[in-house]
């Protein structure tokens, strides 16, 4: 090809190309196909779509407890099947549906927002969905057959221990955790690739939207603090079934061993949850303020900051231990210390507010909501740094209202603005603005009345965890309040998903960019291509689709997959890089890998033996498609 | 919008080494992980460690001669893998392939060395927390060794099955930089269960 640049495509030209990278790029619709896909949408979008059904399922669990507790002396809930509800609950909730909702969103969003055709390793991708679903749908299973977990979503020993924990509740718990953590840390290590090598050209890293540096940020957390819990539960079910002594101080063990290595990976993954959420607020402040975000260098500072203090707390869950004084200081400090960089962040977006013009569309009301909510609970956990109120706090309905306050008003209202904001670009359509606000309002207010109580409940002295409460202990009417609140939360997502439902059919078209945005993934259709974009966009400037300008560079392959590589720093193009095809392999490996997990609860042995059918998978999948010699020699 | 289009990649080589591309990332990814597995279960040691007087509680460390065995033949390993390093990087099939066929049979001879290291422990895994743990190391380092030799045969195998381009020399130099992480993984573990003992002892 010897045109000149810069060139313009003619309609015939783009048809043509269409035309052929759709047969390259398309997922067929057949069942096989679909169950092979590698394509990072399709593999996004059942992500999304079952963290929001783990989301929506734990939920129940939330109203079953609220229902519980709602009068003194309930008969609704047996004590047992209450340990049964909050573990599943807790479990749910934080392993299969917070998490990995914030990774499923980057593996929908930031290939898009790169301007690259696929994620990094698709194959990996396919893998850790399939892993992730059969991991949740063993706990669900094994929690309606009457042996889910018992013991709390932190499983501390020695009640989780084979002493006070018989039977294979504990051990299913135990592996749900290898499970989820298998499939979060390959898409941890998708999303570093293809943050660090995918970006379009020009894309620099003092270019890159902030929704990519939340992400890069959290993968790296990830890489961090999964494997501590991963090699916790290793060492817990191994205590409980083949008798090793990690946990049993009767043979020099220490149940405080458990917990280090839990909140070693227990802090920061509440960061895990939140920091993506920054940057989905990051894009919706910036989109409808249509201004770009006041101090990004300040505000990429705090993203690595909030990434970095939140290893360094670890041991403020566990002040009521008995640590050593020095330590108690330390961890006091540095727990204040988080405060200031999500202050800054917080300060940057109200700037960004006040000098932008504000389109309050259900996206920012979310945000705002997410702001005061944050607000509120970010207090009470500098309350709760200080170790003489947390020693009188400890384990009750005040430590369950504040991490509700920076859970749900931290991640899932960032969560659900993100749903408004990018579901027109997922679906081509647009929610309706008139349910969303509904659905905005009744869960800001829901959420209050809900939690709120919770502060007074822990104050007077409600302990968390309890099936059942006397009468006369002045909890009944703030127990009350508290289920009305949680009712009405029911209700705002009963609107969000008819919502959801009618809009998917006879929602307005969405049209390739409905909020004036400025990333890439608005440079693409809604839905998108299968292929994302037919040229690789060129970015100039931080606000790409700002600028009247809209360069693109041509010359990777459409009759094969290929993406195209640039450098980590500066995103200069450096080398095309073939991406896999469709494969069923990642599903026979992620079967094979579960038959191994879940046959080593019963049996050891089902370690070494299950291993051999996932070398196999691994070997097939990973099968280089360069034709064999022998074919070569018969061809000359 | 028309496309303006100011460039063109077919230019670009579609192959390349080490961190240019994805693939290399993802292996730091994975050593990332793992090495802050190990580091993680090296501190769950000297957690347990503090608990207990004396360390070992029967105050029999594992014997010496097959942990040393095997980190003096774990250490001349780098030899053949600096080899296939090399020859990978100078796309040399013959060599890459000599390389390969002393590596997988190096990682065979240690995998059965390891083999007496798991008898000459002097402690069993539910004997004691001390023995837990010194299993637990053991057992982790083992998986790594299983997981890049298995690597190593079928990359192996393949060279002789199938035409080797760049990305398959890449491929086996990333194969080679993950045997560096296997190798100096096991420095301070041999110290923690050989060592450590002795010397607390």
């Amino acid at each position: 090809m010897s045109a000149a640049y810069p060139r313009e495509v003619g309609a015939k030209e783009a048809e043509a190309l269409h035309a052929q990278l759709d047969a390259t790029w398309r997922t067929g619709t057949g069942f096989w196909d679909r169950l092979a896909t590698v394509d990072h949408k399709i593999v996004g979008r059942r992500y999304i779509v079952t963290g929001f059904v783990f989301f929506v399922l734990a939920g129940i669990l939330a109203v079953l407890m609220r229902l519980q507790l709602a009068t003194p002396q309930s008969g609704l809930i047996s004590a047992d099947r209450y340990n049964q509800i909050f573990s599943m609950h807790g479990t749910t909730m934080m392993f299969l549906f917070a998490v990995p909702i914030m990774e499923a969103m980057g593996v929908y969003l930031v290939p898009l927002m790169c301007g690259t055709r696929n994620i990094a390793y698709p194959r990996l991708n396919a893998y850790s969905y399939w892993v992730y679903l059969f991991g949740g749908v063993m706990i669900w299973v094994a929690f309606l057959l009457n042996v889910g977990p018992e013991t709390g979503w932190f499983s501390y020993v020695p009640l989780a221990g084979p002493e006070f924990s018989p039977g294979k509740r504990t051990d299913f718990w135990a592996q749900m955790i290898t499970f989820t953590e298998v499939s979060a840390l390959a898409v941890a290590a998708e999303l570093i690739a293809t943050i660090l090598k995918q970006r379009a050209p020009g894309m620099t890293l003092a270019r890159m939207p902030l929704f990519l540096w939340s992400i890069l940020v959290t993968s790296v957390m990830i890489l961090f603090a999964m494997p501590a819990v991963m090699l916790a539960s290793s060492f817990l079910i191994s205590d409980r079934l083949i008798g090793t002594h990690f946990y049993n101080p009767a043979e020099g063990g220490d149940p405080l061993l458990w917990q280090h290595l839990f909140w070693f990976f227990g802090h920061p993954e509440v960061y895990i949850i939140f920091v993506p959420a920054l940057g989905m607020v990051s894009s919706i402040v910036a989109t409808f303020a249509q201004r770009t975000i006041f101090a990004y260098p300040a505000m990429v500072m705090a993203l690595i900051g909030n990434g970095l203090l939140a290893f360094g707390l670890w041991v403020h869950h566990m002040f009521a231990t008995g640590l050593p004084r020095l330590g108690n200081s330390f961890y006091t400090s540095a727990s204040m210390t988080i405060a200031l960089p999500a202050g800054v962040q917080i300060f940057c977006w109200i700037a960004t507010l006040w000098d932008g013009k504000p389109r309050f569309k259900a996206p920012l009301l979310f945000v705002l909501g997410f702001v005061v909510i944050f607000v509120l609970g970010g207090l009470t956990g500098v309350m709760l740094a200080s170790v003489p109120l947390d020693l009188q706090l400890h384990d009750t309905y005040f430590v369950v209202a504040h991490f509700h306050y920076v859970l749900i008003g931290g991640a899932v209202f960032p969560l659900f603005g993100g749903f408004y904001y990018w579901f027109p670009k997922i679906t081509g359509r647009m929610l309706s603005e008139k349910a969303g606000a509904w659905n905005f309002w009744l869960f800001f207010v829901g959420f209050n009345v809900a939690f709120f109580p919770m502060h007074i409940l822990g104050l007077i002295g409600m302990p968390r965890r309890v099936y059942t409460y006397p009468a006369g202990l002045g909890w009944e009417l703030w127990n009350r309040i508290s289920t009305l609140g949680g009712l009405v939360i029911v209700v705002s997502v009963l609107i969000f998903i008819g919502n959801v439902t009618v809009s998917l059919r006879r929602g307005a078209l969405a049209g390739d960019n409905p909020w004036d945005a400025a990333t890439l993934e608005w440079a693409t259709t809604s839905p998108p291509p299968s292929y994302n974009f037919a040229h690789i966009p060129v970015v100039t400037t931080r606000e790409a689709l700002w600028s009247e300008d809209r360069p693109v560079m041509e010359g990777l392959k459409s009759e094969s997959r290929e993406v195209l590589c640039t450098s980590v720093l500066d995103a200069e193009p450096d080398m095309r890089h073939a991406s896999p095809k469709p494969s069923l392999w990642p599903l026979f490996t992620a079967l094979a890998t579960s038959a191994m997990f879940i046959g080593s609860i019963f049996h050891e042995w089902a370690l070494v033996w299950g291993s051999l059918p996932i070398v196999v998978g691994l070997i097939g999948w990973l099968w280089p498609t360069t034709p064999p010699k022998r074919q070569l020699e018969a061809a000359t | 919008m028309k496309a303006r289009v100011v460039g063109d990649v077919s230019m670009l080589p579609d192959g390349a080494f080490g961190s240019r591309t994805p693939i290399w990332w993802g292996l730091i990814c994975f050593i990332l992980i793992e090495g802050g597995g190990f580091a993680l279960a090296c501190g769950a040691y000297f957690f347990l460690m503090s608990h207990t007087e004396p360390w070992p509680p029967s105050r029999f460390p594992p014997d010496l001669p097959a942990g040393i065995a095997f980190t003096a033949l774990l250490l001349l390993s780098e030899i053949p893998n600096v080899f296939t390093k090399r020859a990978e990087k100078a796309q040399d099939e013959r060599a890459t392939q000599l390389g390969l066929i002393a590596a997988s049979f190096v990682g065979a001879l240690l995998l059965a060395i390891r083999w007496f290291e798991f008898h000459s422990l002097n402690v069993r895994w539910d004997d004691n927390a001390y023995g837990s743990i010194v299993w637990a190391l053991l057992f982790l380092h083992t998986v790594h060794l299983i997981t890049d030799w298995a690597d190593t045969v079928v990359l192996a195998v393949f060279t002789f099955t199938h035409e080797v381009d760049t990305n398959r020399f890449s491929d086996v130099a990333d194969n080679s930089l993950y045997w560096h992480f296997v190798v100096i993984a096991w420095l301070p573990i041999y110290a923690l269960i050989y060592w450590v003992p002795r010397l607390a002892g």
